[in-house]
């Protein structure tokens, strides 16, 4: 089947100061419009031409098909999660499994913080619930996505460099401190 | 009022101008003379002989703007002195201690396996960008001469096809990282890429060689000019190659043992 780029759930202007329109024009408009292009092309003529699902194909190819469609989704969910004024901080459920895993939600920024910090390269930082109901954090290069190791994900921050070059270029520990300015938590309250 | 005296002043000035501007040219002329007497070797590679304590970060080999209107001065400058430098201070940082701080650069990108994944990091990322630097230029020549074009013409069937194939690695590379123009063991020249900041000299990498020139395709290296459109930026690359620098590289390939 033929993908299509989701629209963004807000203005462009929205997530500014944090995130400029300028760099989600850029990272929205173009970059995720290519993974769905890219995507649609490669998969004629393959076993994924009629595959509805996303997370079927991410599952199961490699390579350029794989990139293009983990890249797609993982795009999207990361959009998904922020919002003009949204939630604060988690409650409920989510914040005791946090506290549970980190110690406390401060802990669990602090470490969020060093695996987007320290990730060399293009790829995104994940909080994901593991096979056995508890909260990790991990880091997966370009395209990776931690469905494909069983894991649920929860959250994510994008550290390509085209997620922050326009707006804070080489300065990423910024970018990653901002990125708690805009997450809306009853978002990734109902990704559990 | 113009007064004799006056005009003895300027008179004066003016022979001093004249004097002062002929003693300028005669500096210029012998910098110029000095610098075509440094430049018989090209010194990009002596970095691998340096044991990592003794590593330096060198001076860009011009100015910001020099490769304007390619490669634009806020991204070289961003580029050199915020990436580059932190690659530089990072190596130095993981190696201060180490009891394998006396082993030479080459040493240790040939045996990179063996050291922790920051050294391999930040090592490439030092390498890689002094070679890049190195092969540019604001008055580039255009194309390869002599052996280089020779062997190019040998190993690719033509100079555009060897940049054909050169351009689609640097397109092609998922990610961050970097393509490359190598000479292989065999003698033959090759083209690869490699992620991250890995380079041909390194024993992970999947072909390797010498690098005699490379082009980075991490986002931060266009970004702020070309943002997505990476093939802009990859055919931009070739207004800024200078294949006088290129041609001097091959040469001390060949003759690496």
């Amino acid at each position: 089947m033929t993908f299509t780029l989701k629209e963004l759930p807000y203005e462009k202007t929205a997530l500014e100061p944090f995130i400029s329109a300028k760099t989600l024009e850029f990272h929205y408009g173009k970059h995720h419009q290519a993974y769905v292009n890219n995507l649609n092309n490669l998969i004629v003529g393959t076993e994924f031409e009629n595959e509805t699902s996303l997370e079927e194909i991410i599952k199961k190819s490699k390579g350029g098909i794989f990139n293009n469609a983990a890249q797609v989704w993982n795009h999207s969910f990361y959009w998904n999660q922020f919002c003009k004024e949204g939630k604060k901080k988690p409650e409920g459920k989510l914040l005791s499994l946090i506290e549970d895993a980190f110690g406390s939600f401060e802990k669990f920024v602090e470490e969020f913080n060093k695996a987007s910090a320290t990730l060399f390269g293009s790829g995104w930082s994940w909080l994901v619930l593991n096979g056995e109901g508890k909260l990790e954090i991990t880091q997966e290069s370009n395209a990776g996505n931690p469905m494909t190791s069983g894991l649920k994900p929860l959250l994510t921050c994008d550290v390509w460099e085209h997620a922050y070059y326009i707006d804070y270029q080489n300065k990423r520990p910024d970018y990653i401190a901002n990125f708690w300015e805009i997450l809306d938590w009853s978002v990734i309250e109902n990704r559990l | 009022m113009k007064t004799k005296e006056n005009k003895n002043i300027k008179s004066f000035s003016r022979t001093l101008k004249f004097v002062s501007s002929y003693v300028v040219v005669a500096m210029i002329m012998i910098s110029v003379n000095g610098q075509s007497i440094n430049n018989k070797k090209n010194k990009t590679m002596e970095v691998l002989k340096n044991k990592i304590s003794d590593l330096v970060f060198y001076e860009l080999p011009y100015s910001y703007d020099a490769l304007e209107p390619h490669f634009d001065k806020m991204t070289m400058e961003i580029h050199y002195s915020k990436h580059h430098k932190a690659y530089y201070d990072n190596l130095m940082a993981a190696m201060k201690d180490s009891p394998k701080a006396g082993v030479s650069l080459l040493e240790l990108m040939q045996n990179i396996s063996q050291y922790p994944v920051g050294v391999r990091n930040n090592g490439g990322g030092y390498f890689n960008h002094h070679l890049f630097w190195n092969i540019l230029s604001g008055s580039p020549q255009k194309a390869p001469q002599g052996k280089l074009k020779d062997a190019i013409e040998k190993d690719f069937g033509s100079f555009e096809a060897f940049k054909e194939e050169f351009e689609n690695a640097a397109k092609t590379r998922f990610g961050s990282g970097w393509a490359w123009l190598s000479l292989g063991k065999d003698g033959k020249l090759f083209v690869s890429s490699t992620p991250n900041q890995d380079n041909p000299f390194m024993d992970v990498a999947e072909k390797q060689g010498y690098p005699i020139m490379g082009i980075d395709v991490w986002e931060h290296a266009y970004y702020l000019k070309f943002q997505n459109r990476r093939p802009e930026y990859v055919g931009t690359y070739w207004n800024v190659v200078d294949w006088k620098k290129v041609e001097e590289l091959y040469e001390i390939a060949l003759n690496f043992k």
